[in-house]
């Protein structure tokens, strides 16, 4: 519907914008747990909030239109999201991953699906003829971040669809840091979409949500069946929570995405820095793909300090962003993810993956840029007075 | 401390800088580190949720259990117990159960290579008989849904510590008011926070507490790996609602009790199923067609599914809780057409009486007019 509307305007203006009964333009909260049915006959839309809700409906049908597909589904996080997702796999099957995944979804295929017959590889989908060499007859889905965490190594969306059309897999793609308003995975061949809407999407570190989203009918229904049988949803109070934050998606991520390529140009030019990963800079590695696949670099960059005594005197001294795990939200986040996002991940394939004990992840938010420019300055100078 | 003392408590003297009496709702997905490894003991909200953790320590005390963890709904509760084990283990589960266990079992889990054996728990040989090197587990709901059939907890425990198995016991229809499994053997106790412990029909929740350190440590894991976890502001609704939990289970008793001696004397009913206690009772009417007319002339009581609410429920469990049990296995089981499953809420049990009378005087003449 409504075609002719920017994303931005979809944000705000979508089918459930408008309360029916009362006329109210937020979406109501509608916490029964059951729904009262008048006759045997007929099978109602709404029988029990596990299978169907109507808040959680809303925001279902709000991030389906702005993803693109033709189905979206509401979860308890991110992980509920992914881990539903992957039990559409059964004993037997194949998945390939990519190498440098998430943490939480490492520890999902290596020590969870392991156990029930599901096999996987890990492999480093910027290199094509890797992935290609890896596809095996059982192999169901290739699972891919693009840009990927903490490194944001770049994945040729089409060039990966095209591998797994060719073998008849599906694309699965976890688009958690660039969101629908900067990269449309479906648009581009994938199948599934994969959402921490803990993220940008609801963007004020408030909400654990996750969410997916499918462009195929049938898939969409064996989603809807595993997402009904397994019961990990949303609660129709965080649904609304994550429709609130919506609203304002398209504003937060223009304003924290200038500011982290900003921010980046400056860090690149710091001697206490041995290196800048963000996709937004044009030597970074894949950037002229990822910027044929998505708007811009997005509002996530990390970057390397000598080692773990550089990144604690940092850590020590910034004021402005939280040192916390997660990303995407209103306010700055700096990450360590050694020992944060990927603490789940053993040592050695950790190092075999780039994330040092130097790494910094830094979610940029929406304070100002020379605000946060002169406090990471302030930290920086105090890393190189030690040095 | 008595039940009554420590639900009415919950919550309180949880927060000490502002003296707060009803728990504080904590939004915070994330929780800021002073300095690398200098944790607060909250990273992730996934991981822990300081709400949450109330609710959670809550189970784990009414239930006399190690530990206690939230999840999204019953089903994912019991979805992540079900990711405790691996392909090739055998699990022995009440044959009467739940319609989502059932189909989360044999569509889901199946295809891991899980095997269910379904039991009704009245011969301890023929159990016994189904234990071999695979079996990992029991899997009890006592009393079972529909059918309110009581199993002693103990005599399986026995069992199951004679095989080193571990017991799961579902303790949704009783709560820890009337039934605590754990203290009669039991490992894990499940439960569907959204029937009694919510207990009012507006939060969809399910909780799980262990008994053992290890058990309890895989549990935690599995809670954070997969992630279908209470989202604070559902943990604070249920835990609002287990403060009243005592008073409303008495009252949910009481009228059962009276409607099931009721409903026995009434002319279109052919047996009321009722262990004695709870809320909860199943009954017949005498003919099928019979069925939709009742519920369609009930002025009072609510044709929905679920239970366990202040609000009193008919479930048609051919159509609803157990649709996805094959018609013929389901009617086998004593799940006929002409069963209706009634959560007795907590209204005027004249009230109630009435509104039962008057629909099924409705539906025996074939009188739709009401409707």
């Amino acid at each position: 519907m409504h075609d002719q509307w920017s994303f931005q305007t979809k944000l705000i203006h979508n089918k459930h914008k408008v309360d029916p009964t009362t006329g109210a333009v937020s979406v109501a909260i509608q916490q029964a747990s059951t729904f009262h049915q008048q006759t045997l006959d007929e099978s109602p839309e709404f029988d029990y909030s596990r299978s169907g809700n109507p808040t959680r409906k809303a925001l279902e049908e709000a991030i389906a239109e702005l993803e693109g597909g033709v189905r979206g589904f509401a979860f308890a996080s991110g992980m509920a999201a992914i881990s539903t997702a992957f039990l559409l796999l059964s004993s037997g099957d194949h998945v390939l991953v990519t190498e440098d995944v998430y943490g939480g979804t490492y520890r999902i295929v290596a020590d969870v699906l392991s156990r029930f017959g599901i096999e996987y590889t890990f492999v480093d989908m910027t290199d094509l003829d890797a992935v290609k060499a890896n596809i095996r007859p059982n192999t169901k889905v290739i699972y891919i971040e693009t840009p990927s965490n903490p490194l944001l190594k770049v994945t040729d969306i089409r060039a990966i669809v095209q591998l797994a059309k060719e073998n008849g897999c599906l694309t699965f793609v976890d688009n958690t840091f660039m969101t629908p308003a900067l990269q449309r995975p479906l648009d581009l061949g994938a199948d599934i979409v994969l959402h921490s809407a803990t993220k940008f999407l609801a963007g004020h570190s408030d909400c654990l949500a996750g969410l997916a989203v499918v462009k195929d009918e049938k898939l969409g229904e064996e989603l809807y069946k595993l997402q009904n049988a397994f019961g990990a949803v949303l609660g129709p109070h965080d649904c609304w929570l994550v429709l609130r934050g919506l609203k304002t998606l398209h504003v937060r991520l223009d304003q924290s995405v200038k500011t982290a390529s900003q921010l980046a140009e400056f860090l690149k030019k710091h001697p206490a820095i041995k290196k800048v990963y963000y996709p937004g800079l044009h030597d970074h590695p894949g950037s002229d793909i990822h910027l044929r696949q998505s708007v811009n670099g997005g509002a996530v960059l990390s970057f390397e300090l000598e080692d773990e005594k550089a990144v604690k005197i940092l850590a020590d001294h910034v004021q402005l962003p939280v040192f916390a795990v997660s990303l995407g939200a209103v306010e700055s986040i700096l990450s360590y993810p050694a020992k944060m996002s990927h603490a789940a991940m053993p040592k050695e394939e950790r190092i075999k993956r780039g994330i040092t004990d130097g790494l910094l992840r830094l979610s940029v938010g929406l304070e100002n840029f020379e605000d946060l420019k002169n406090d990471l300055e302030s930290g920086l100078s105090t890393v190189l007075a030690y040095q | 401390m008595n039940i009554e003392t420590v639900l009415a408590q919950l919550g309180n003297r949880s927060e000490a800088l502002t003296g707060t009496v009803s728990a504080p709702i904590y939004l915070s997905t994330a929780y800021r580190h002073k300095g690398i490894g200098e944790s607060t003991g909250y990273d992730y909200t996934r991981t822990k949720n300081p709400t949450r953790e109330l609710v959670e320590d809550a189970i784990a005390k009414l239930e006399g259990a190690d530990q206690g963890f939230a999840f999204s709904s019953g089903m994912a509760a019991i979805q992540t117990i079900m990711a405790l084990f691996k392909s090739g283990d055998e699990l022995i589960v009440s044959k009467d159960l739940y319609g989502g266990t059932y189909r989360l079992f044999e569509e889901e889990w199946r295809k891991y290579g899980l095997s269910f054996h379904y039991d009704d728990f009245t011969s301890r040989e023929y159990t016994e008989s189904l234990i071999n090197e695979n079996t990992k587990a029991i899997f009890l709901e006592t009393p079972t849904n529909p059918l309110m059939q009581e199993t002693s907890i103990s005599s399986l425990a026995e069992l199951a510590r004679k095989h080193n198995l571990l017991l799961i016991v579902d303790n949704t229809f009783y709560t820890p008011v009337l039934q605590r499994p754990i203290e009669e053997g039991a490992h894990i106790v499940i439960h569907s926070a959204t029937k009694y412990l919510g207990g009012h029909n507006d939060v969809l929740a399910g909780l799980v507490c262990a008994k053992g350190k290890e058990i309890c440590e895989k549990l935690a894991m599995h809670q954070n790996a997969i992630g279908a976890v209470l989202s604070p502001f559902d943990s604070w609704l249920l835990l609002r609602g287990m403060k009243t939990l005592s008073l409303r289970m008495a009252k949910h008793q009481e009228n059962a009790r009276e409607l099931a001696a009721y409903l026995k004397e009434l002319p279109e009913i052919d047996d009321v199923l009722y262990p004695g206690r709870g809320g909860m009772l199943s009954f017949r009417v005498k003919k099928e067609e019979w069925v939709n007319p009742f519920l369609q002339n009930l002025k009072l009581i609510c044709f929905a599914e679920s239970l366990g609410g202040v609000e009193s429920f008919i479930t048609y469990p051919a159509t609803q809780t157990h649709a996805d049990i094959p018609e013929e296995i389901r009617i086998q089981n004593g799940v006929c057409n002409r069963l209706l499953r009634f959560s007795v809420g907590i209204e005027s049990v004249e009230d109630l009486k009435e509104d039962l009378k008057q629909a099924l005087q409705a539906a025996a003449k074939g009188d739709l007019l009401n409707a």
